[in-house]
């Protein structure tokens, strides 16, 4: 399948083969002009199956990268393709399909180069337990500081980036701690960034990357990798 | 008893001159690897031959026991081999990664491309189960 649609939608999936389809039929229900692709990173069940079968076109990394390498070579794909807007998205169902154009709109109206989906924006049913909850505000105080502006879900999976952004991060998307470590990165290498309040569900099947007892532990190391990049240098990305 | 440790001294840096040059003869270890390894050996060799060397290189560096230097320029090297060599490996994960997502991105090109023909060649092991099924709605479309 080529590209029918100058948005592409990015679904890093690893083991998500309960999930997988559900999330992709969801986005084709929603009838929004976008083609989806899903990043097998490295799964041992039958989530390139499903999500192929569910009309996605499916890239197969040959072994696990993690969720950073993963999402990257989704925008590596999204340049080769010549996609102008990028959306990141969960494969275990967490975000809400028709939220999609919420968080597009503002980088198609030239607002934003990343506009993130916040659980915290707005008052939603999303409950979050207290440690992390506790880690989301350290987060978002350290990376508002770095930035210079209020950012309130900084590991929020639910993001659209220009193509600027897919540019720059298909060459420096950060591999272990992407989410925090891509708003720090982003924000204080001249990107605009734009927080959109949006309804996240609890995952529906599964267990989380992060379970609440190692949060402490995640958070440590997210905020020296934060520390680290605020002092490494990046060069300019022209298309 | 300072004789003694000087002669360990000596053959230790020989012997491990010897095999990194045996490595590299055998083509098992790259020159551009080897070269840190080289200058440690060489140095410590010479510190090791050069007692008056050694005795002002420890008097320098406030060490009363001159062999004792040795330790302490034996382990320094050592550091600076492992941060090279933990260099060389963020090198090779990064390039590692960069192959693995071309691969990847390549192969989806090559499985649309071939697919109608020949099935599907990169299917991961997990999902084969399917590929009968696969194939036959290949035919019917």
């Amino acid at each position: 399948m080529d590209r029918q649609h100058d948005t592409l939608i990015i679904i890093p999936a690893f083991n998500e083969q309960e999930n997988i389809g559900r999330v992709i039929r969801e986005i084709r229900d929603t009838g929004y002009p976008v083609d989806v692709v899903v990043i097998n990173d490295g799964s041992t069940d039958a989530t390139a199956r499903v999500a192929r079968e569910a009309g996605a076109v499916v890239i197969n990394l040959p072994f696990n990268l993690g969720i950073g390498g993963a999402v990257q070579t989704g925008f590596k794909y999204a340049l080769r393709h010549g996609y102008e807007y990028a959306i990141q998205l969960d494969g275990d169902g967490q975000h809400v399909a028709a939220e999609i154009r919420k968080i597009l709109d503002p980088v198609k109206g030239g607002e934003a180069d990343m506009a993130i989906g916040s659980r915290y924006l707005a008052e939603t049913d999303y409950k979050t337990p207290l440690m992390r909850r506790l880690g989301m505000l350290v987060f978002s105080f350290v990376n508002s500081a770095l930035v210079g502006q209020k950012i309130t879900d900084n590991t929020s999976g639910f993001r659209a980036f220009s193509r600027r952004a897919i540019l720059f991060l298909a060459k420096y998307y950060p591999a272990d701690y992407p989410e925090p470590e891509a708003v720090v990165v982003l924000g204080r290498n001249g990107f605009k960034i734009k927080e959109v309040p949006v309804r996240m569900r609890p995952r529906a099947a599964g267990e989380s990357s992060i379970n609440a007892f190692r949060s402490v532990y995640y958070m440590v190391k997210v905020l020296l990798a934060i520390f680290v990049d605020v002092f490494k240098s990046y060069q300019k990305v022209s298309a | 008893m300072q004789m003694r440790i000087q002669i360990f001294a000596v053959l230790g840096s020989l012997i491990v001159a010897a095999i990194i040059f045996e490595l590299i003869r055998k083509r098992k270890l790259q020159e551009k690897y080897s070269l840190l390894w080289f200058t440690a050996a060489i140095i410590l060799l010479i510190l090791s031959v050069w007692r008056e060397l050694l005795e002002k290189t420890a008097a320098f560096l406030g060490v009363y026991y001159a062999p004792s230097a040795l330790f302490i320029i034996a382990a320094f090297f050592g550091m600076l081999l492992a941060l090279h060599f933990t260099l060389v490996l963020s090198k090779l994960t990064e390039q590692n990664k960069i192959l693995a997502q071309e691969l990847s991105i390549l192969q989806e090109e090559i499985r649309k491309n071939t697919q109608a023909r020949r099935g599907d060649p990169f299917e991961p092991v997990a999902a084969m189960e399917s590929v009968e099924s696969k194939n036959a709605n290949d035919r019917v479309a």
